[in-house]
């Protein structure tokens, strides 16, 4: 009896150390910080001589026309990035998802940007954008046309970050995109063909419709991540000008560091992880709404 | 319905030649079938007529318009896929009707012609479903039936039977036939399947390596093979092979091999013989009868051993070995042989197929 209680117990012990990091890691910085979001806490401060103030560095957060704005911007940033790699990322891969001599190496080229360092990126970008030895206004100038305020206007910052992140980041739905297409069912392609399909028409009317649930969860993994962007937008703008630029992490960084309010920072970031939180449990329940379906299907076929 | 010829058709990847030179007339409203065994270029050829191969060298004719370099679209073709190739995120009605839709046509005409394939085959009551909510026979007939409702002049199949099971694919076999009574178009079909070739086409082109072996009626390669591999590959169980020598004794010719000697006089063509005297004797298990104890009249006679008896229901077939090659022999179970017996067998002289050894060509 006593055997079975302990065979009945292995599989907990195995697990155990894995627990033990999991919660050190991972739930106690967690905790720590939905206890901060509850304090008016000072970094000159330990932990335990901070104010509890409740909810209000939440509620303060609401009234707070900065973080509105930066979250605003954060929105506006991640929508539209993501919106813009999908069209592209995806009309790279339904163009060259063939067989032509040299593909595979322009698919590595295409993949290079993902694997650069984001601080590097930045600093390259911020070069690239200078406003008088830059590449784009030296060509803009010697093509005779005025320099832009890539990085000094409040409009065109958000312009540029934007730029650079779709460089970075439309090869990595590319490669997931090209993927999907390249395990798509020939036969099923070339019945469109024998059908009338063009090239357009197969894209749209099949291709597309059949890479559905790997383009949605794409999209959430992309939107998860713009939602966190810091060091190329920290390099290239800092935030500036004014808050055009000022997306959360960054905000949540300077409250910290430069405000010094730790617990307003806290809830900026308990803020955030719902944020990213909801869009995670949308994805995990499309998954599960997806494979419902295909249970549901494939019970009503056999019985059919 | 046009007819379809094939002008010294190739076809190559690369270096590799698949499709060796193949000449071919396919009659108008005729059921041709192709066969041989996988990777002989039967499908490949299909592909080609359907525009999904390019072709190397050669033309394929509709009515001696050339359509080698066409665009599927403009070839009058429709198409029946192994795996029936069906888009899974449209129900039945809109995968019948994909090819009409892009082609523009009026609501109510595609309408009509779906319901009425639809109708045909049974597939009304599913019109709203998903090809995930279809088990595989009727995935079978809603291919069938997108073929269908585009109304081209030639249907192209592509073993459209071989992902059925064994009992699903009798009864769709039998389908497919009476479906071709009712539709008045040619159709090519391919299969691997030396039955489904001999029951559902009126003509068959047995293909090997990229050649066409032989092509004619059923009958025709079952009766009169041309080579030894059209002999083996048609026919279940397949045809018993056996080496022998030619020798002409007293005025009538011989052939003689380990444990029998056969008289061959009803040779027509005997200067074709090959000089060596080297050949391979055909013959068909069915060919094969029990001699009766005492009857000493029968000329060609063979006493095998039997090594294994394979009831079949009112047919067995029993299993020999003669000088290493096996030798299979239909009989009616009646007989109640049993494995280990030596039986005596007689062959009349015109089931006796003979075969060149070198060329392998058959000598009628």
């Amino acid at each position: 009896m006593k055997s079975a209680n302990l065979n009945k117990m292995t599989p907990y012990f195995f697990i155990a150390p894995a627990g033990v990091v999991l919660a050190l890691g991972l739930l106690y910085p967690i905790a720590y910080m939905v206890y901060a979001s509850f304090l008016d806490w000072n970094p000159s401060q330990l932990i335990g001589e901070a104010d509890w103030v409740g909810f209000k560095n939440y509620s303060n957060l609401w009234v707070d026309e900065a973080f509105k704005e930066s979250m605003w911007v954060t929105l506006k940033f991640a929508f539209i990035v993501v919106s813009i790699e999908i069209v592209i990322g995806l009309g790279l891969a339904l163009l060259l998802d063939r067989n032509i001599r040299g593909i595979s190496a322009l698919r590595t080229i295409f993949i290079l940007p993902m694997m650069i360092a984001p601080i590097v990126v930045g600093l390259m970008w911020r070069y690239m954008y200078h406003p008088s030895v830059g590449i784009f206004n030296r060509t803009l100038k010697d093509l005779g046309f005025e320099s832009i305020p890539w990085l000094s206007d409040s409009t065109w910052s958000l312009v540029s970050i934007i730029i650079a992140d779709v460089w970075q980041w439309t090869p990595f739905i590319f490669i997931l995109c090209l993927a999907a297409l390249q395990s798509l069912p020939r036969s099923t392609l070339e019945a469109a063909r024998i059908d009338g399909a063009n090239a357009w028409q197969q894209a749209l009317y099949i291709k597309i419709p059949l890479m559905m649930p790997v383009l949605i969860v794409t999209l959430l993994l992309r939107l998860i991540d713009a939602f966190k962007v810091l060091e190329v937008i920290l390099v290239m703008t800092n935030g500036g000008p004014g808050l055009s630029t000022e997306i959360m992490a960054l905000r949540i960084s300077r409250t910290a560091s430069e405000f010094r309010e730790l617990g307003a920072a806290a809830a900026m970031s308990n803020y955030l992880l719902m944020m990213l939180l909801l869009l995670t449990i949308s994805m995990f329940l499309y998954n599960k709404f997806v494979e419902q379906r295909r249970q549901k299907m494939l019970a009503l076929a056999e019985g059919g | 319905m046009p007819v379809i010829t094939f002008k010294g058709l190739k076809k190559s990847y690369g270096p590799v030649e698949v499709i060796h030179d193949i000449d071919l007339v396919m009659e108008d409203n005729e059921f041709t079938v192709f066969v041989g065994p996988s990777g002989c270029g039967k499908s490949t050829t299909l592909r080609m007529v359907a525009g999904l191969e390019s072709v190397t060298a050669g033309q394929i004719l509709m009515d001696g318009k050339e359509i080698s370099h066409l665009e599927p679209i403009d070839r009058d073709i429709a198409m029946v896929f192994q795996d029936y190739a069906l888009y899974p995120h449209m129900n039945v009605e809109k995968n019948m009707s994909f090819g009409l839709r892009l082609a523009k046509y009026p609501k109510a005409e595609i309408s009509k012609r779906v319901n009425s394939v639809a109708d045909m085959l049974g597939l009304k009551p599913l019109l709203h479903r998903k090809p995930g909510q279809l088990s595989g026979g009727q995935r079978q007939r809603v291919a069938m039936g997108r073929a269908l409702v585009r109304d081209s002049s030639t249907l192209l199949m592509d073993e459209p039977l071989s992902n059925l099971d064994a009992k699903l694919r009798v009864q769709m076999r039998a389908e497919l036939a009476i479906m071709r009574e009712k539709i008045d178009k040619n159709i090519i079909y391919v299969t691997h399947d030396q039955v489904e070739a001999m029951t559902l086409g009126d003509r068959i082109v047995v293909m090997q390596d990229g050649y066409i072996q032989q092509h004619g009626t059923p009958q025709q390669l079952f009766e009169t093979p041309a080579n030894k591999f059209v002999a083996g590959f048609m026919g279940m169980p397949p045809m018993n092979f056996m080496d022998a020598m030619l020798v002409e004794e007293s005025g009538s010719l011989m052939a003689n091999g380990e444990g029998f000697s056969f008289q061959l006089n009803t040779l027509k063509n005997k200067h074709h013989l090959p000089a060596s005297g080297e050949v391979i004797l055909g013959i068909r298990p069915s060919a094969l009868t029990p001699a009766l104890a005492g009857d000493d009249s029968i000329e060609n006679t063979l006493t095998l051993p039997i090594k294994i008896c394979e009831y079949a229901g009112a047919l067995s077939v029993l299993i020999s070995e003669i000088k290493g090659s096996r030798v299979s022999i239909e009989v009616d179970s009646k007989n109640n042989f049993k494995a280990g017996d030596n039986i005596k067998f007689s062959v009349k002289p015109s089931d006796v197929y003979v075969f060149d050894r070198n060329t392998e060509l058959a000598i009628y």
